[in-house]
């Protein structure tokens, strides 16, 4: 037998889609009634069979994960890299036995513990002290091991002085650190991280990545990694792996995986961009507000130093108070270069008490950013803690050169090109002077 | 998509043993442990049966434990009169049946137990059946973030919520020892028998939440479906009346619903052979029960591993 402690054969899985065909074509009354017999015929009929069961009238078969094998060795570190959608989540879902594949088989050897949420089970009414013990033995730990690690727990998620406080009085970033603080402590031969560190102010960010480094180095574990930002994929991982549709499209060193992603940048021409189907991507309280479309109202693609136009659709479930709205654009390995949000310039956030569907349109008068392939993130957030809705890099957008773009401007690390006002001085005459003094 | 999925002929062999915890009788009769290098191989493949179901199951313990201390906890957070409301439902329940029952339609205590005291006798048992299915049968759904992000052996769930439903009920025992003082009952040696009755009620909830839950994760018509059951149930069920009010011929058919059962035992049971059982009827309600604990199971784990895709 070989050494690998993560064997995974022809891995595949595959969803099924229901979608609603011709919504336009059912117009009167009679002809949604007859729709909805049917519909109601053949899922009676799916359930005797005992079948799945999908709504809407059409389905469609999409595979999530098609033939996906690989080993992973012990003490290794893998870091998984790939758009939205492109099967990341639901890999580590089933390597975590959240799900079952369609086909293929999976062999793990040893204790497996997967953070695929931050502070998965929290409950908001318990205290911070109640919520490490739950949370810890969720994700698997004994309550003497929690116990036994209780004090560096706190200490490490700096939350002392609210040990005995529910954690619904948390602000975002203490709950943040609890969570993480419990999911750092967890000791499993393997680890499996999704996306988690997104969230979380930067200097803890970093003192999660440098545990989770510690933990691979020294003491020996497996860890994959999902990540969307490749700074850290490079500093975390010496291999990666590339998933593109459901396949691998390349394993190998990170540093060559990473630099042939980022050299595919792949930018979205679609004047709409549906944010509701960015699949598992939608971090979201999606019980009061979900992110529907963003559409370009400008043509694309977008131009540096000229006007960008787009609106922003979004639904709400329940009364939202609060709201501000904001895009972002990142560079691909997931740096933050520009941020624009409706409560900016004059703190004003509106609240809906219905629910409903809005939209709300941004201008932009001229786009400082400078010719190159970015990342776009759209969120919604409620005060200024409290997100509804994130959506990191949810398309990838071509900014190209405009009209009074320099010729000579380099594609790369250009960054952000804002106009400023420059004075020109002449000194000449006073240097002479001096020189004439010496 | 993929012609030959599933087949493994190429790459490694995939390990034969799972689970190195296999025993071995030796000629000493002793069991020893077999040492494996497989140490705890975990396969996961489309339609594997866990082979260690039970096992597993008994190695989550601790989860089990800390999910049901954490409803518990939660369930009477930000009220005012908090565990009290475990005591007023079953008393005015009470109240209401007494007078309904004894009072108005003049129903006939068994023996010369007091109505009011035959009544909660009913009411206990059922309140835990009741809130246990109802609870136990919203359970995977209320706690549809831990399906969808963690792994963890799904049977859990639903049976933890029992246990908020057994602590209400051990609650509302209290009132029925202060009811006896209150009437000087004293319960004969039948008390001892209570405990199997407990459990019949347990499993009488647990079998046909494990079923209801399932289907409700798939088709969330079911989460109607259930206050339904527990209304009609109510009045089907002996609660606010003796079944000996039931003729002769219909009683084994009644003894059908598994409640019956349970009902007539506790009465059996606390007003100390007051109550006659009724015999052939126990068997009944004991084989249904029987069936629909294993119907659920069976349900239950075949559906299981759906649930993250579905909730």
């Amino acid at each position: 037998m070989s050494d690998a402690v993560i064997t995974v054969q022809n891995l595949s899985k595959r969803y099924l889609l229901g979608h609603r065909s011709g919504e336009q074509g059912y117009n009167t009354f009679r002809e949604v009634i007859t729709r909805e017999a049917r519909n109601f015929a053949r899922k009676a009929v799916h359930v005797l069979q005992g079948r799945e069961v999908v709504q809407g009238d059409g389905v469609e078969e999409f595979w999530a994960l098609k033939n996906v094998s690989f080993d992973v060795k012990q003490g290794e570190t893998i870091g998984i890299i790939g758009r939205n959608g492109a099967g990341k989540s639901t890999l580590l879902k089933v390597l975590s036995r959240i799900t079952e594949p369609t086909y293929g088989w999976v062999s793990l050897r040893g204790r497996v513990a997967s953070l695929l949420e931050v502070g998965t089970g929290f409950h908001p009414e318990l205290t911070g002290r109640e919520n490490i013990f739950l949370n810890g033995a969720i994700l698997g730990m004994t309550q003497r091991e929690i116990q036994k690690k209780f004090d560096e727990i706190v200490a490490f998620a700096e939350v002392e002085r609210f040990l005995d406080t529910p954690v619904k009085r948390y602000s975002s970033g203490m709950y943040v650190r609890l969570a993480f603080a419990v999911a750092a402590h967890l000791e499993p031969e393997i680890l499996i991280v999704d996306e988690v560190l997104s969230v979380g102010d930067a200097e803890f960010q970093k003192k999660c990545l440098g545990k989770i480094d510690d933990v691979s180095r020294r003491e020996g574990r497996t860890i994959l990694f999902v990540s969307h930002n490749m700074g850290v994929i490079t500093s975390l991982c010496p291999t990666a792996i590339w998933l593109d549709q459901g396949s691998i499209r390349q394993y190998g060193s990170a540093r060559g995986v990473v630099a042939n992603y980022l050299a595919h940048g792949m930018p979205n021409k679609d004047q709409i961009v549906r944010l509701d189907c960015i699949k598992g991507a939608q971090r979201s309280d999606e019980d009061r507000l979900r992110l529907e479309k963003l559409e370009w109202l400008c043509s694309l693609p977008l131009r540096h130093g000229e006007p960008v136009r787009a609106q922003i659709q979004f639904s709400t479930r329940t009364s939202v108070t609060d709201l501000a709205v904001g895009i972002g654009f990142s560079s691909l390995d997931g740096t933050r270069y520009l941020t624009y949000e409706t409560d900016f310039q004059d703190g004003f956030r509106p609240a809906f008490h219905s629910p409903g569907t809005y939209t709300v349109d941004v201008e932009v008068e001229s786009l400082p950013l400078a010719p190159d392939i970015y990342a776009l993130d759209v969120g919604c957030r409620s005060g200024d803690f409290h997100s509804l809705a994130h959506i990191p890099a949810a398309i990838e957008i071509e900014v190209i050169a405009g009209p009074n773009t320099p010729g000579t401007i380099i594609r790369k690390n250009a960054g952000v090109r804002l106009a400023s006002k420059w004075v020109w001085n002449q000194l000449l005459e006073q240097q002479q002077s001096r020189m004439l003094r010496a | 998509m993929p012609n030959e999925a599933g087949g493994n002929s190429s790459g490694p062999a995939r390990p034969e043993r799972f689970w190195p915890r296999t025993f071995r009788i030796s000629s000493g009769s002793n069991v020893t442990r077999k040492t494996s290098i497989m140490q705890d191989v975990i396969l996961i493949e489309a339609g594997r049966r866990e082979r260690h179901y039970w096992i597993d199951l008994w190695r989550y313990r601790e989860l089990f434990r800390v999910l049901a201390w954490r409803d518990l906890s939660v369930r009477y957070k930000q009220t005012v009169i908090g565990v009290l409301w475990a005591l007023i439902r079953p008393l005015l329940t009470m109240l209401v049946f007494t007078i309904i029952f004894g009072q108005i339609a003049r129903l006939p205590a068994d023996g010369t137990a007091p109505y009011p005291l035959m009544v909660f006798a009913g009411i206990l048992p059922w309140t835990f059946f009741s809130s246990g299915l109802n609870e136990a049968s919203n359970s995977l759904i209320n706690n549809a973030n831990l399906i969808s992000k963690v792994y963890f052996p799904r049977l859990i769930v639903p049976t933890a919520t029992v246990v908020v439903a057994f602590v209400d009920f051990l609650i509302s025992f209290f009132i029925l020892i202060l009811m006896m003082a209150w009437y000087h009952f004293l319960p004969g040696w039948q008390i001892l028998v209570l405990p199997a009755f407990i459990l019949l009620a347990f499993f009488a909830s647990v079998g046909p939440a494990l079923w209801i839950t399932a289907l409700n994760v798939k088709y969330r018509d079911f989460r109607y479906v259930i206050p339904f059951i527990v209304q009609f149930g109510l009045y089907v069920s002996p609660v606010g009346f003796s079944s000996s009010v039931v003729p002769e011929q219909w009683r084994l058919l009644y003894s059908l619903n598994p409640m019956v059962g349970v009902i007539d035992g506790f009465r059996w049971c606390i007003l100390g052979g007051q109550s006659k059982l009724y015999l052939p009827g126990l068997p009944m309600s004991i084989g249904v029960t029987a069936f629909f604990v294993w119907f659920g199971i069976q349900r239950f784990r075949k559906m299981e591993k759906s649930f993250a895709d579905l909730i």
